[in-house]
């Protein structure tokens, strides 16, 4: 019997562009060069090596965005990813993480899974709840935030590294895993596999084929609002010295003078 | 006046900082209602009293440590099901933060995480957060149900606000969902005898220019002098010259302490992520362009392996 993968992952902007927000008070998508999220690499990696240890497996890729997400699709899918699903609506415009979430269960569910698997958090908005949420709204064991990850005879295990202990989980498919950064390095796609991509199905699908109602999501809505999106001053400029011999006790003399000795 | 749940981070019954925090936010809105679980959660309601807690409503079972967050999650809706609050309080770790979500999805509410500041407003909370490595600052509210919103650590000051504090036993029912994660193992850290990285209120980084585990050491001494906690960068850690519990940044811990020290740290957008918003950022690299530069009150171009041993001497020297 084959197992079935569903990896999500979200198209971002750029970190490292100047990114900005819209009138609207929503992610600007348009001005800065969108990517699959990084921290999502890791998580079709991770599907990858356990589809490699299983008999049989397929791996589906799902996003919810805008037109240009299907380039996230295509990046994991030259990775080696089966097929994606890419759902798409004027009316998804806004939405905030409890209507992503509804989205991505109702599509999860069509697609038909055995194993969830999610990136982190997103790159940028960071809030890194969308996994427990997706677990909650599945009905599945909820099994984050995984370091290291195995799934054997229907059972998934893996290592927790968190604030006061590393843990070992474990439970039984159907699941939703979300991995780590320290999970393991994302493969990059080799040019057979970029090759590859183009030929693989990419479905669409918007709210009525998974008949949500456009008021259940966007940004009318949304279950929070955001009233005012400020630029932080950018700090003023420091005091800058270079080490002619004594920058160790200059800079003991900037912290005397802060009061932090 | 209405009644605002907090759910208290503790270990064995001792209380974590940021909860405490959290009270002095939650006074703001309302009168606080603590939610105290597992092994210790009697113990944490002195704390918790003399901190503003009207009422602390504890519960054990072994579920708590033996399954992954769904226990935790059936308790706190329990505690919001037999307080009716206007608001629920969750400290921003990464458990804290995967309960308020499910909490949030089953009482039908909005959430906000990750916020640095908290006020009362005409249609509900106020939350400051930060956005895109911190280079925004927003505000908002949640617009549905009863706000679910989780704090980061060094949001608010500790206040003292002596309130009754009277232990009430809370009655949990267990889902199905609860025990569907086994907790098979578990590893405590080991404590290192300095202080939390993310509560701390002075932490010292080094990155890729310490130059191996065993330089670390120089990073260490600087923050002892100082009573400060140790953070790296991913470079560090994934060199493995540090552990990954300490690294700071996007996928790592955010800080945001009163006195940040970067040495032989570039400066890159992932890692101001995590501490952008600490009060005094200085920084010691022997590249006059490195971008940390760019963030600090006070910045020392120089090699760390000579500025970093000479300022813990004189700081030592000046402490006596
Ligand atoms: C999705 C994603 C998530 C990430 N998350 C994080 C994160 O959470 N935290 C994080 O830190 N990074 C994170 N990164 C990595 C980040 O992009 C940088 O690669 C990393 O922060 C670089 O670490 P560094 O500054 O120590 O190393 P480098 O960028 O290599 O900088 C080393 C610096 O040390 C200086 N130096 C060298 N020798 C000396 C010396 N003897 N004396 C003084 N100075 C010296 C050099 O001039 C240089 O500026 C993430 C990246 C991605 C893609
Ligand atoms: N729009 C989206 N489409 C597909 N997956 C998403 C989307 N948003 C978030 N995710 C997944 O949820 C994880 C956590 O996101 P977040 O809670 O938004 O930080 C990401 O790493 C993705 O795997």
């Amino acid at each position: 019997m084959s197992l079935r993968i569903v990896v999500c992952v979200k198209y971002v902007p750029d970190a490292t562009g100047d990114r900005q927000f819209t009138e609207d008070l929503t992610v600007n998508r348009d001005d800065v060069d969108g990517l699959l999220s990084e921290l999502d690499e890791y998580a079709v990696e991770q599907a990858l090596q356990i589809a490699d240890e299983a008999d049989d497996a397929e791996i589906t890729v799902l996003t919810v965005g805008p037109e240009d997400a299907k380039d996230a699709l295509r990046k994991a899918l030259s990775m080696g990813a089966d097929k994606a699903i890419h759902v798409e609506d004027d009316d998804l415009h806004g939405t905030d993480v409890m209507g992503t979430s509804l989205v991505l269960a109702k599509a999860i569910e069509k697609a038909g899974y055995d194993l969830v698997i999610t990136g982190m958090a997103s790159t940028d908005g960071t809030m890194g709840v969308l996994p427990a949420i997706l677990a909650e709204r599945l009905g599945v064991p909820q099994v984050t935030l995984l370091s290291e990850v195995k799934v054997e005879d229907g059972t998934v295990t893996g290592r927790r590294d968190g604030d006061t202990a590393s843990e070992q989980l474990e439970a039984s498919l159907p699941a939703l895993v979300s991995v780590t950064d320290q999970s393991g390095e994302a493969r990059y796609p080799s040019f057979k596999g970029i090759m590859a991509a183009k030929k693989k199905p990419v479905e669409s699908w918007d709210l009525e084929d998974l008949e949500i109602e456009a008021d259940e999501v966007g940004l009318e809505g949304s279950w929070t609002a955001v009233d005012s999106a400020a630029q932080r001053p950018a700090r003023t400029a420091g005091t800058i010295v270079k080490d002619e011999g004594e920058g160790g006790k200059q800079l003991a003399e900037f912290l005397a003078g802060q009061k932090f000795i | 006046m209405a009644e605002v749940l907090v759910y208290v981070d503790h270990v064995d019954g001792a209380v974590r900082k940021p909860t405490l925090e959290l009270l002095t936010l939650a006074r703001r809105i309302g009168e606080p209602v603590a939610v105290a679980l597992g092994a210790g959660a009697d113990a944490t309601a002195a704390v918790l009293a003399e901190h503003g807690a009207v009422k602390v409503l504890t519960a054990d079972a072994p579920e708590f440590a033996e399954y992954l967050v769904v226990p935790k999650v059936d308790a706190l809706q329990a505690a919001y099901d037999a307080v009716s609050p206007a608001a629920v309080l969750v400290p921003s770790s990464a458990e804290g933060k995967e309960i308020a979500a499910r909490l949030a999805v089953r009482i039908g509410s909005g959430i906000i995480t990750d916020a640095v500041d908290l006020e009362a407003g005409d249609e509900g909370p106020v939350a400051t957060q930060s956005a895109f490595a911190a280079s925004f600052t927003t505000k908002s509210r949640v617009s549905k149900g009863t706000p679910v919103i989780t704090v980061k650590p060094n949001s608010a000051p500790v206040e003292a606000a002596p309130a009754a504090g009277a232990v009430e036993a809370l009655a949990v029912t267990f889902g199905a969902l609860a025990t569907g994660t086994k907790v098979t193992g578990r590893t405590p850290r080991e404590s290192t005898g300095r202080p939390e990285l993310t509560e701390a209120a002075i932490v010292v980084s080094g990155g890729r220019g310490v130059n191996g585990a065993e330089n670390f050491g120089i990073i260490e001494a600087l923050a002892d002098s100082l009573g400060a906690a140790v953070g790296a960068s991913r470079a560090a850690v994934d060199a493995g010259w540090y552990p990954h519990t300490n690294q700071v940044g996007q996928t790592g811990k955010s800080v945001s302490p009163q006195l940040y020290i970067a040495s032989g740290i570039s400066g890159a957008i992932q890692h101001r992520a995590g501490m952008q918003t600490s009060k005094t950022i200085v920084a010691i690299n022997k590249d006059a362009e490195a971008p940390i530069f760019d963030l600090v009150d006070y910045g020392v171009v120089g090699d760390l392996f000579t500025v970093v041993p000479q300022l813990t001497d004189e700081i030592k020297a000046r402490k006596g």
